[in-house]
């Protein structure tokens, strides 16, 4: 049988302009954001599996910046 | 009711009929005799008209422009306004249709301006033009001609504005000329202009083209206007065609003519071709044996490409494709803004990349160079990084016979030819980004 993970219908949101690669988000939810050579964040597309919604809310509060948003799907 | 008559679309040029042999731009009198009066009664259905018309953006990203129409409508509604800006600033350097545009025909970008204005609910349209080409003149004069014949403007309780962006490459995308019309800087923004634009109110960003295309769907109607072109890309559209070609320049052609076509059109090549730079310099490089497809977003799409802003550039076989995309992408990388660390630190590692593999015989920088363009693409607040990704990722598929060379150091017989792309000197430190 085929497990599903729970997702919310929220994804994470980067504003580049605003980012400046401090790499926090990287360090609180490695499941969803990698960082690329240069020290700026990889965003997964996919929705926030519901078990790390707390981590993402956490990442979102503590960038410095304030360049990462949590926002709802488009079109749900 | 019996079903209208099938029209054909005559061939003629639409937007340039008639005014390139004078050498001047048209004047208001010119302008009315041969496309009549402002068609104020258009106004009211202008959101529907032009979505039947399906009417799409020219500046490159072929939008719906009735969808942009009915957004910004019911955006500015929300927010207590909303403002138009006519995207003239055309800092693509292989292209020049906005600018012969605006120069010959000023009046049909300005009816279309106001019409959209007033169908969008905006009091203000600001018209930004090119730096330096002397354009902001021709448009102000057109503006204060028909301020005196009392045509549109003032008497229908709109107020017209020209500027000139800065002539970064960036600066002339929506939201970076939104923010430089609302007074700061000519750098791209991470919301859309028709969300939050000119003084952060809802905003019509739309090409001169575009634009001159609506002032005459106004007028003509939908079903005249799909006369020319496909069904799902209906119209005529302006190509500058450069290169090796016999007839440089700007040609208006329905939408769906294939490459070869508007080739053939421009004179034909002057040498046989090794590929062909199709959009613009965010654009993409097409083997000479895919020109027979025909030249709409969905056909190119496939390929990798899209007709973008009109740009055709004819390189011949003993130039060097990779030379060439080599200058170009470090000419992109250098019109950042500073502002996305993807795009400022991405852009310059990809164009070093290309060099390396051009002129290093460099086999590790090529296989870096694809896991940077896939890292970088869709990375930056706007498509600026896309574009380069498009233009060194269709060169290494178009040219890699010519990697291959580069690479083994087996000489390339372009490797000393002189670059066929332009590429203008970046805006002085003095000017900035204001």
């Amino acid at each position: 049988m085929e497990v599903k993970t729970q997702q919310s219908n929220q994804t994470l949101h980067v504003n580049m302009i605003e980012c400046d690669g401090h790499g926090m988000c990287a360090e609180l939810v490695p499941e969803l954001i990698g960082l690329d050579e240069w020290g700026y964040p990889v965003v997964s597309a996919d929705p926030v599996p519901r078990h790390l919604t707390k981590h993402a809310k956490r990442a979102v509060t503590l960038c410095p910046m304030l360049a990462l948003k949590l926002v709802d799907r488009p079109g749900r | 009711m019996s079903a209208p008559p099938l029209l054909r679309y005559d061939g003629r040029p639409r937007l340039l009929g008639g005014w390139l042999a004078t050498g001047r731009a048209a004047s208001l009198a010119e302008h009315t005799r041969v496309n009549g009066p402002l068609p104020l009664g258009a106004v009211r259905r202008l959101p529907e008209t032009v979505t039947s018309a399906g009417l799409r953006g020219r500046g490159g990203a072929w939008f719906p422009t009735g969808r942009k129409l009915k957004t910004v409508a019911r955006n500015g509604r929300a927010a207590g306004g909303s403002h138009v800006v006519v995207n003239g600033a055309e800092s693509e350097p292989a292209a020049g249709k906005d600018k012969l545009l605006l120069g010959a025909t000023p009046h049909l970008v300005l009816d279309g301006a106001e019409l959209a204005a007033l169908a969008v609910g905006a009091t203000k349209v600001t018209v930004c033009v090119h730096r330096g080409t002397g354009l902001a003149r021709t448009v102000e004069a057109a503006i204060a001609e028909r301020a005196a014949a009392g045509w549109g403007g003032a008497s229908i309780g709109l107020s017209l504005a020209v500027l000139e962006p800065p002539r970064w490459y960036v600066s002339s995308e929506s939201t970076a000329l939104a923010n430089f019309v609302g007074g700061g800087e000519g750098k791209p923004r991470d919301v859309s202009a028709y969300r939050e634009g000119v003084g952060g109110k809802p905003t019509l960003v739309s090409n001169t083209e575009t634009l001159a295309h609506l002032g005459l769907i106004a007028r003509h109607g939908p079903d005249w206007f799909r006369m020319a072109g496909t069904g799902e890309a209906p119209g005529t559209a302006l190509f500058t065609v450069s290169g090796a070609v016999r007839a440089r320049g700007v040609y208006e052609l329905p939408v769906g003519v294939t490459g070869n076509e508007i080739l053939r059109v421009a004179g034909g090549a002057t040498e046989p071709l090794q590929a062909v730079l199709v959009g613009g310099y965010g654009g993409s490089w097409m083997s000479p044996g895919a020109l027979a497809a025909p030249f709409t977003p969905e056909a190119l799409a496939p390929l990798s490409a899209s007709p973008g802003a009109g740009v055709v550039v004819a390189l011949p076989v003993g130039a060097c494709g990779l030379v060439e995309t080599v200058r170009v992408a470090a000419w992109l990388a250098s019109q950042n803004a500073r502002q996305c660390g993807p795009c400022f630190n991405g852009l310059p590692a990809i164009a070093d990349d290309l060099a390396r593999v051009t002129w290093a015989r460099d086999r590790t920088a090529l296989d870096r160079l694809r896991f940077r363009m896939n890292m970088v693409n869709g990375r930056g607040a706007c498509a600026h990084p896309d574009g380069v990704v498009k233009l060194a990722s269709t060169a290494l598929r178009v040219f890699g016979a010519c990697v291959d060379r580069h690479l083994h150091g087996q000489g390339c017989p372009g490797l000393y030819r002189p670059p066929m792309l332009p590429v203008p000197a970046p805006p002085s430190p003095s000017e900035g980004w204001k």
